[in-house]
């Protein structure tokens, strides 16, 4: 086995340092060694999007980086989204339209919903269909999922234009 | 599957990376976007050795006009390429392509340099260098060549990139305001490898085709250029009898086989589906508008 190598990065805005194999995939280390659970690992090829996670603000899969690639960056996990309350709006709005069923796919799915909403404006269903190209879920048939981006992206709007920054 | 026992270096330099790459006794892989490459791994289809981290070397980066043409560098993003102005008004057809490769995480995080150099015949960006007959940038860590995207994709998974070189670059001609271009493919679920697609790009005289390029890709073990078809269509108006002709061109031009998708016959079918309806989209360019 090649020798473990030290990484140093931050993870939910909390630095950590870990010693990993350098074959281990970014989804693996955060579930195994971190016991961060909520990023869940499906295909390991990049098309079901369980295992989505931020990396320096941007959506990327976590089976397809290595650990070892993602010294020195910061990524944030579903826990840490959820934590900091940044996206307690879409969650709830995905409770009152039940948009999860066994609930696998939903934090790739809210990840990629988050990533999203923060580009300028409403998008449009068609929009949002094509975000989640990349987000198998085998319950919901994705309606209520859409409905939830959607309406979380209409009330954000409206949020914004009644509290300007 | 998890990906098997390697070794890992990260690269502050071309020539570190080459000199790794020399230095390796076994296989040895360039990892950049890794989004091909960690997939393979991780389906155990490839089990390097090394893997040679490029992505945090600066001179590989950036988008720059450089007189005709348009030099993206090998970590230029997908994602980057989508939003980019210039490639936007200078390399449409690529622009274009860009919404069909993959999905927005892939897009995040793969690279132009690494989807040319692994050369899958599925990809989007190959077809597009060839239609616009790129030049492709390669560095042995003491000097760079070049060479014709029509040169460079050889077989399946297999270019003309010489064991050690690192794809550095990608020259894009620019635009001429006499040239249109349309891409699209078709696929079983938005985002996943095209069954079949194709990238166009045409020159016109008024109404008269003055030159074409039609390259087809997922239909054999490189982007394929329809060669017949584009002499059926150069020097017409794209009416609606040229179009049939270079449909029936096609044939000439493509051999693809079956695979658990689709059938032969079948693909071949789509490809003209794809040819026709893409030529009547020229005379009228509508780029698809899309959020990167």
């Amino acid at each position: 086995m090649t020798r473990p190598i030290a990484i140093m990065l931050t993870i939910n805005a909390e630095p950590v340092t870990a010693m990993v194999e350098s074959r281990l995939s970014l989804a693996d280390f955060l579930r195994h060694q971190l016991r961060l659970t909520g990023t869940h690992v499906g295909c390991e090829t990049g098309s079901c999007g369980a295992c989505l996670v931020m990396q320096d603000g941007r959506v990327i899969h976590g089976c397809l980086t290595l650990a070892v690639q993602a010294d020195g960056s910061a990524i944030q996990t579903i826990e840490g989204l959820s934590e900091s309350g940044a996206i307690a709006d879409l969650q709830a709005a995905f409770h009152e339209r039940n948009a999860l069923q066994c609930g696998f796919c939903t934090p790739g799915v809210l990840m990629t919903a988050q990533e999203l909403l923060q580009l300028e404006g409403v998008p449009s269903r068609e929009e949002i269909r094509d975000a989640l190209s990349g987000n198998y879920c085998r319950c919901t048939g994705y309606q209520a999922i859409v409905d939830s981006i959607e309406t979380t992206a209409q009330r954000r709007a409206v949020g914004e234009a009644e509290q300007p920054a | 599957m998890k990906a098997g026992d390697v070794a890992y270096f990260r690269a502050q330099s071309v020539s570190d990376a080459v000199a790794a790459f020399r230095s390796c006794e076994g296989d040895a892989r360039y990892l950049a976007g890794g989004q091909s490459l960690l997939a393979a791994m991780n389906l155990r289809l490839l089990t390097p050795d090394l893997l040679i981290d490029i992505a945090h070397i600066d001179a590989l980066r950036g988008i720059e006009r450089r007189g005709g043409e348009i030099r993206i560098g090998a970590l230029t993003r997908h994602a980057e390429i989508l939003s980019s102005p210039i490639i936007a008004s200078h390399v449409p057809l690529l622009a274009a392509a860009a919404p069909w490769v993959a999905h927005p995480a892939i897009r995040n995080k793969g690279t132009i340099g690494g989807s040319i150099a692994f050369a899958d015949p599925a990809s989007e960006f190959p077809a597009v260098a060839l239609a616009l007959n790129a030049r492709i940038e390669l560095d042995n860590g003491d000097s760079v060549r070049f060479v014709e995207a029509q040169d460079f994709f050889l077989d399946l998974y297999e270019t003309a990139a010489e064991p050690g070189e690192i794809l550095s670059a990608v020259w894009f001609p620019v635009a001429t305001p006499d040239q249109r271009c349309t891409f699209d493919e078709l696929a079983r679920r938005r985002g996943d490898y095209a069954i079949v697609g194709v990238a166009i790009v045409a020159d016109f005289s008024g109404e008269i085709v003055d030159r074409i390029r039609i390259v087809f890709f997922s239909v054999g073990s490189t982007p394929v250029r329809a060669l017949r078809a584009e002499a059926a269509l150069t020097g017409t108006a794209l009416v609606d009898t040229d179009i049939e002709l270079a449909q029936q061109a096609l044939a000439g031009d493509l051999s693809p086989s079956d695979d658990v998708q689709v059938s032969a016959a079948t693909r071949m079918h789509l490809a003209s589906v794809l040819l026709r309806r893409q030529l009547g989209k020229l005379p009228v360019p509508t780029p698809k508008a899309v959020r990167a």
